[in-house]
């Protein structure tokens, strides 16, 4: 069971919490983007092995979004860093064994 | 290749079981394949047999990472059925589960199929009125379906929490009398065996690398094991579908999530059905040596650490002894996790894609096995003919651009 941090409330077990995917989605312009832009900002998502930018809600608790940096292998949380606040920069260390 | 029979059986017991052919065969890598499937799970193995046995196309390579069948087909809950809503989803697992009928007369492999039938269990008076447009849903497209009192179901599930303080109350519920369980291993070994008989190379431990596209076209694939030429490549990697396509250039709408499954202690023979209960998300049934198999819904995040969270076990395990009672006393044996790739609506993509020569199967999310005869069907046929299956054709990649979706997430809510 994952150990995430909250940004307010503080170290809280996995079960307080529901991601909500990825993070940093931009929304193209509706009335000038394709239907294979606006497919693949409704559904296509990076879903790497490695590092994953993501949303997380803390539902249990303080009910705030905030953003985590997980690798989706070993589940290690990397950062948390506030909704509107750009990627963090982080080494790659992407696609280990699990 | 030499027949399984009563008689082949006691030819090799009289001589000790010491010469028993090899099931398939393990031949070196050749360079040139007209076909390669990336994937030796059930899925892929299937797609190369009706390569060779409908299509005529033997020159093909089925390349594993791993073992045969050591992913998500090894990792499932062996459940088949076809009780989904919407007619294209109910067409495809209907001609599916109607091969798992006569599959192992076909492959010469007891898959050890039982139609024990699948209980769907409603636990709400609202629940209910869900399942009975379901079922006729499912009745209307000639698929046999039949709705279940709260004494039926009393009577044919025993083991169930049916006094008056429950939790979870059973109101009613829905059958499928021909769904059922089968032995996962003998579908994957059953079409290992049977394709390279054919002719079909099955290489394990060799893991894909990188895909060779030039001019939009698929020219070859890079391994561990060397570099293969083909025109074209079929993929069926549950678990890893966007990153292995990522090797081609091709992005897809899927997320990867744990989901998993768990085994009690054998015990006598005590639930003759696959049951599951949608809204506690919880589906159990008894194997045939006497586990009670046990699975629950996937992990919220996505992942590729083939374990499960504690969290999810325990809501699992939480429904099932209140449906359950008698399970809080059986010690749990083995609990396991398989990646499973979800797309938007649940459900599967088998499709061409816009890298000529490159077809994926992929989107199998929780109810992959089941889907495995028509899944590899379609997938050769689709290779084969460069044009997708007729049972296929509205599963296709460029479905979530035209907004037709196939959303059995909501309609039928996917369980296994």
């Amino acid at each position: 069971m994952m150990r995430i941090e909250c940004p307010w409330c503080g170290s809280r077990s996995e079960d307080e919490f529901v991601c909500g995917g990825q993070s940093h989605i931009a929304r193209p312009d509706p009335s000038v983007a394709s239907d294979d832009e606006w497919a693949a900002y409704l559904y296509q998502r990076d879903n790497p092995k490695g590092l994953h930018h993501e949303r997380w809600l803390h539902r249990f608790g303080c009910g705030q979004w905030f953003n985590v940096v997980r690798d989706t292998v070993s589940h290690e949380l990397l950062a948390v860093y506030p909704m509107t606040a750009p990627k963090p920069e982080l080494p790659d260390t992407s696609g280990g064994e699990a | 290749m030499e027949r399984y029979s009563a008689f082949s059986l006691l030819k090799h017991a009289l001589g000790g079981h010491r010469h028993w052919q090899q099931a398939w065969r393990s031949p070196e890598l050749k360079p040139q394949y007209d076909v390669v499937i990336i994937g030796g799970g059930g899925h892929g193995l299937a797609t190369a047999y009706y390569l060779a046995k409908v299509h005529g196309i033997s020159n093909v390579a089925v390349l594993e990472k791993g073992w045969l069948g050591g992913g998500n087909t090894g990792r499932n809950t062996a459940v088949s059925r076809s009780n989904y809503f919407y007619p294209e989803s109910t067409r495809f697992y209907e001609h599916s589960l109607k091969r798992y009928e006569t599959l192992g007369r076909e492959l010469n492999f007891n898959i050890m199929l039982s139609q024990i039938g699948i209980i769907n269990l409603a636990c709400s008076r609202h629940e209910l009125e869900i399942f009975r447009r379901w079922a006729t849903a499912i009745q209307v497209q000639g698929v046999d379906s039949e709705v279940l009192s709260r004494e039926q179901i009393a009577a044919m599930v025993p083991l169930l929490n049916m006094s008056a303080g429950a939790r979870y109350p059973v109101h009613g519920g829905f059958i499928q009398r021909r769904g059922g369980i089968s032995r996962h291993d003998a579908v994957a070994w059953g079409y290992a065996r049977a394709a390279s008989n054919l002719g079909v190379d099955i290489i394990q431990n060799c893991e894909v690398t990188g895909i060779e596209v030039s001019d939009g076209r698929v020219r070859g694939v890079k391994t561990s094991l060397g570099t293969v030429r083909t025109d074209k490549l079929g993929m069926a990697v549950a678990g890893h579908s966007t990153v292995v396509a990522a090797l081609a250039g091709v992005k897809l709408p899927i997320v990867s999530q744990t989901l998993q499954a768990m085994v009690s202690e054998p015990v006598k023979p005590c639930l003759d059905h696959v049951v599951m209960s949608p809204m506690v998300h919880c589906y159990i049934s008894q194997s045939d040596r006497g586990e009670i198999v046990i699975g629950g819904g996937a992990d919220t995040h996505p992942s590729y650490g083939q374990r499960g969270s504690l969290q999810s076990t325990e809501a699992v395990l939480n429904a099932a002894v209140e449906l359950y009672p008698m399970l809080s006393r059986m010690k749990l044996m083995r609990q396991w996790g398989g990646i499973v790739d979800i797309a938007p609506d649940a459900s599967p993509i088998v499709s061409k894609t816009p890298v000529t020569g490159f077809y994926i199967s992929t989107g199998w999310g929780t109810g992959g096995y089941k889907a495995i005869p028509a899944g590899g069907e379609t997938l050769a046929h689709t290779i084969a003919h460069d044009a997708p299956h007729p049972l296929v054709e509205p599963f296709s990649l460029d479905r979530f651009a035209r907004g037709r979706l196939i959303d059995e997430g909501a309609a039928a809510g996917v369980a296994h």
